[in-house]
């Protein structure tokens, strides 16, 4: 399988505890992967590790080259990050904050160039956030902020997204938005990663990594029954995955 | 583009205003004094007015001036770096720090605060972003990191206290210099002379050379770290090189007028009350809206109680503290809390 993120053995300590216990997981290349499990079973710390962004053991693979090799900016414009709960940054507008995710792109000193503006108008207007750009981000709804960081992450324009919590504050038809943005971006052969609590949202992703308890217990496509029944039984039976008009969605059990 | 066109526009009114605002200060600083305006309109004929004018108004108002630009680019670095905006030079402990550091000098060497050489004043302000950087350190160090603003506080209370008594115990072993010391440490511009204004003209220009490239950073970081990192920014190095030009900035500033407070707190909220925009623009506005405070406290403290004057860091104390206590409460009632 051609990897675009690959991590092998990958354990995180926080303290005394271990959060990640030997966790290896190869991401295919031009797919959408959603990483899935209950609270605490570690997906968020596996994102970040695989952006380089936790101290870890183990390695990282990144389009066949270990990450630690990849020079910083390079990487950078390979690997584009989303993070949960982005907060601060109020005083910058909505197109300053989007225009950071050209600084991987601008030669030091350098202002920026055609090509930036026409990656952040076109990452602004993907998210439909080109209306308030002027509007600094504190003075925007939790929605319109998330929707601004998601265009700071696609102004990127890198091969591999990674997103943590994407959905976060968005309203049910900018989450089908976001949804079609992504399978957008697969068919354009980048690969995204998602960390979802929306099972049925997660659903719609190609493969499925389910977590539990600092561990991969699963990784298989959406459709198969056998993800369904890993998905099921790391959430203890209390949800039923069920096919209706077509698509695969997360049920209580009641 | 029209929305962003207006948003620079803005900016660049602001820093207009500023300027207009700077050259008045200073055609009002050379004036005030116990002979007043006589000694501008006389100065071309007699050598008393000339002298008083250009070897004491100009260049302590000139130097007022360059330590709020100064103290309002270390200020807005500072809230930037520390993603804080409560961080101030004098609240970091840093403006202790190189108090103390000027203090460790002055008994080493048995040289004057108030000399005027400039290889003094290049010798002390050395010292005093020894000292800024220390107390930095110190601080965060105390604070375990940048995160919590009650906690990076508190570290920066205690530190610039620590430093302080330092100070204070320095100055007892040296008794001869204790007056002149004293009323350093105050705060005031009245001994600042063209070798003072000079070094902290060059020490500026260096800062808003450096503040400027590294803006980009503070930018980035203003999103969290994960997301800077992300970026390929190289945080541990511009990190230090950020501190580098804080310490700096407050050094210099310090070791030419003493400790004066809050003007570093203040530029950058109140620019950030007018407009919001990059941390290029903000460490530039910051500046000069800091040069412009400290002028028009400077020329306050001369006007107050004429024919004497107050030091200026006496009354920029009084007016600042009461600005964080507003600012502290107004985050309150917003938050709920003191993060």
């Amino acid at each position: 399988m051609n990897a675009a993120l690959q991590g092998q053995g990958i354990a995180v300590r926080f303290g005394a505890t271990e959060v990640l216990h030997d966790v290896s997981v190869a991401l295919p290349r031009g797919r959408w992967t959603s990483i899935v499990g209950p609270n605490g079973a570690g997906k968020s710390t596996l994102l970040k590790a695989l952006a380089g962004l936790l101290p870890h053991a183990g390695s990282v693979q990144l389009l066949g080259r270990p990450l630690a090799d990849w020079p910083a900016r390079e990487r950078a414009r390979q690997l584009a990050w989303l993070g949960q709960n982005e907060h601060g940054a109020d005083d910058l507008t909505a197109y300053d904050v989007a225009m950071l995710g050209r600084l991987p792109h601008q030669p030091w000193l350098s202002p920026p160039g055609a090509d930036d503006h026409a990656a952040v108008e076109r990452a602004l207007r993907a998210t439909q956030a080109w209306d308030w750009r002027a509007r600094p981000l504190g003075q925007l709804s939790g929605g319109e902020r998330q929707r601004v960081l998601l265009a700071r992450a696609l102004a990127v324009q890198a091969e591999v997204l990674l997103m943590d919590e994407p959905l976060a504050n968005l309203d049910p038809p900018h989450q089908v938005d976001w949804l079609l943005l992504v399978r957008e971006l697969v068919k354009n052969g980048k690969t995204v990663v998602s960390v979802l609590h929306e099972l049925s949202l997660a659903l719609q992703a190609d493969e499925l990594v389910v977590m539990a308890a600092g561990r991969v217990v699963h990784h298989g496509a959406c459709g198969e029954a056998a993800t369904h029944r890993a998905l099921e039984r790391v959430f203890d039976g209390r949800i039923h995955i069920q096919q209706v008009a077509g698509q695969w969605l997360s049920l209580p059990k009641l | 583009m029209n929305a962003m066109a207006a948003y620079h526009r803005k900016a660049l009114l602001l820093g207009l205003a500023l300027l207009l605002a700077s050259a008045a200060l200073l055609l009002l600083g050379a004036s005030v004094g116990s002979t007043g305006f006589e000694s501008v309109l006389r100065m071309g004929q007699d050598a008393m007015a000339w002298q008083i004018v250009s070897e004491i108004r100009l260049p302590r108002t000139v130097g007022a001036w360059l330590a709020g630009a100064l103290l309002g680019l270390a200020g807005a670095v500072a809230q930037g770096l520390f993603r804080n905006p409560l961080a101030d030079p004098y609240l970091l402990g840093s403006a202790s720090g190189a108090t103390l550091g000027v203090a460790t000098a002055m008994a080493l060497f048995g040289v004057s605060p108030l000399a005027t050489h400039w290889l003094v004043r290049i010798g002390f302000t050395g010292a005093a972003f020894v000292g800024a950087v220390v107390a930095v350190l110190l601080t965060l160090l105390l604070a375990k990191g940048v995160q919590h603003t009650l906690r990076l506080l508190l570290a920066g209370v205690i530190v610039g206290v620590v430093l302080g008594a330092f100070s204070s115990l320095t100055l007892l072993l040296n008794p001869d210099i204790l007056q002149a010391m004293q009323s350093f440490m105050l705060g005031s511009t009245a001994f600042v002379g063209w070798s003072a204004a000079g070094v902290m003209a060059a020490a500026l220009a260096l800062c808003l050379l450096a503040g400027w490239l590294l803006s980009p950073v503070l930018d980035g970081l203003a999103l969290g770290e994960a997301t800077a990192t992300s970026l390929g920014l190289r945080l541990p190095q511009m990190r230090a090189a950020l501190i580098a030009v804080l310490a700096l900035a407050t050094g210099t500033a310090v070791a030419q007028t003493g400790l004066i407070a809050f003007v570093g707190l203040a530029a950058p909220h109140l620019v950030r009350s007018v407009v919001k925009t990059t941390h290029g623009r903000l460490i530039l506005l910051s500046s000069l809206l800091g040069a412009v405070l400290l002028t028009a406290a400077d020329l306050l403290a001369r006007w107050l109680v004429a024919p004497q004057e107050l030091p200026v860091g006496v009354l920029t104390a009084v007016l600042g503290g009461s600005y964080l206590l507003w600012l502290m409460h107004r985050a309150t009632a917003h938050e709920g809390g003191g993060r």
